[in-house]
């Protein structure tokens, strides 16, 4: 993220300084401006999904949705406990649903009380980043977004991509999940060897 | 159809609240509060993402990365007219999607590369974004693989998408 974040401002601000310097800081503003705009949205929205979220708290739909999401969730993300089970199975229906501004909140919420690394307590566990992977790749039935979009530019069927939109957002979201289960067993396996060797080296 | 799913939500939440005699008012207040402290934590790292991806597309660096990238693409039977896109959608949903609406203008909505840039965009997220707010919340600070992973599974279901489209 820091990388390429770095390696993006420094060629842009090269490039847009040869061409149009006055343009750097006023595309900057632009960015932050929409940054900031969009937050203001994003509060509003929030506020209806979190509002929302703690009404089916309180009635124990939450919890039931829980456990009945529970052997995927656990499957998924082994190991956390039941308040970040509730979170995750929260944030990963409403991605299902295409409701990505009210799986955000869920999602950071379930960051946030998963168990961290015990030794680098800095770095993204493999929960962490199934949970990222599975909503980046866009676990979406209708993207309801793109359909309105097509139908505001005259298509004559604006829905006809949406097989081929399945199945791309399925293929993508199984290569995640299969992704981080092998990538996150490599280096978990890699970690014990090298432990062994560590201890090995040790007693002779 | 689905329309109905928000309301449909919505009235049957605060329907079950009503039947089992909970304060489904007080619970919301209490909820809504809690956007505010959330979006405080999450707005730095939007402004971070979002200045850079405006730079990005100002200064054309996108559009001459776009070139140079355009040759790799088509073989995987992504059309090249949509590397903009490609590379534009992890970064950011308004960005990109002018880029879609500019797309749709100029080759209209049902031709191959307009059917394609659909199926791009409703596929995929926008993955810093994404991966930069979901971790606003803890102090977490390396991701390691995450968005490589995440870049290389959606990519691979476009691919996926774009040749499914050819053949329908």
């Amino acid at each position: 993220m820091s990388v390429v974040w770095l390696i993006i401002m420094i060629v842009s601000i090269v490039a847009l300084a040869l061409s149009d310097p006055a343009a750097v800081l006023a595309s900057m503003i632009t960015g932050a401006n929409g940054a900031v705009s969009l937050a203001l949205t994003l509060v509003a929205l929030y506020g209806i999904w979190l509002g929302l979220f703690e009404v089916l708290d309180t009635t124990g739909i939450a919890d039931r949705l829980a456990r009945l999401l529970r052997p995927i969730v656990r499957r998924l993300l082994p190991g956390e406990s039941e308040e970040t089970e509730k979170y995750a199975s929260l944030n990963i229906s409403a991605n299902l649903l295409g409701l990505g501004n009210a799986a955000t909140p869920m999602a950071i919420n379930a960051v946030r009380t998963m168990k961290r690394d015990p030794v680098r307590s800095a770095v993204a566990t493999t929960n962490m980043i199934m949970l990222v992977v599975i909503s980046a790749t866009s676990l979406q039935i209708f993207p309801s977004t793109v359909v309105s979009l097509r139908a505001a530019y005259g298509s004559a069927d604006p829905a006809d991509f949406l097989p081929a939109c399945i199945a791309a957002t399925v293929t993508g979201t199984v290569i995640g999940i299969v992704g981080v289960k092998l990538i996150g067993g490599v280096l978990v396996r890699l970690a014990k060897r090298r432990e062994r060797k560590k201890r090995g080296g040790l007693t002779v | 159809m689905t329309l109905y799913i928000v309301p449909a939500i919505f009235l049957g939440v605060l329907v079950l609240s009503l039947l089992r005699r909970k304060d489904a008012y007080a619970a919301f207040v209490r909820g809504a509060g809690a956007a505010l402290e959330l979006m405080a934590g999450v707005l730095p790292f939007l402004v971070a993402v979002m200045v850079a991806c405006e730079l990005f597309r100002t200064s054309g660096a996108a559009a001459a990365f776009s070139r140079i990238v355009a040759p790799v693409i088509s073989p995987t039977g992504i059309p090249p007219e949509l590397t903009e896109l490609l590379l534009l959608r992890p970064l950011s949903g308004a960005g990109s999607l002018s880029v879609l609406e500019n797309i749709y203008s100029s080759f209209g909505t049902d031709t191959f590369v307009g059917r394609c840039a659909s199926v791009v965009y409703g596929s995929s997220e926008t993955v810093f974004y994404v991966s930069a707010i979901y971790f606003s919340g803890s102090e977490i600070k390396r991701l390691r693989y995450a968005i490589p992973l995440a870049l290389v599974a959606s990519f691979i279901g476009n691919i996926v998408g774009c040749n499914l489209l050819r053949l329908m």
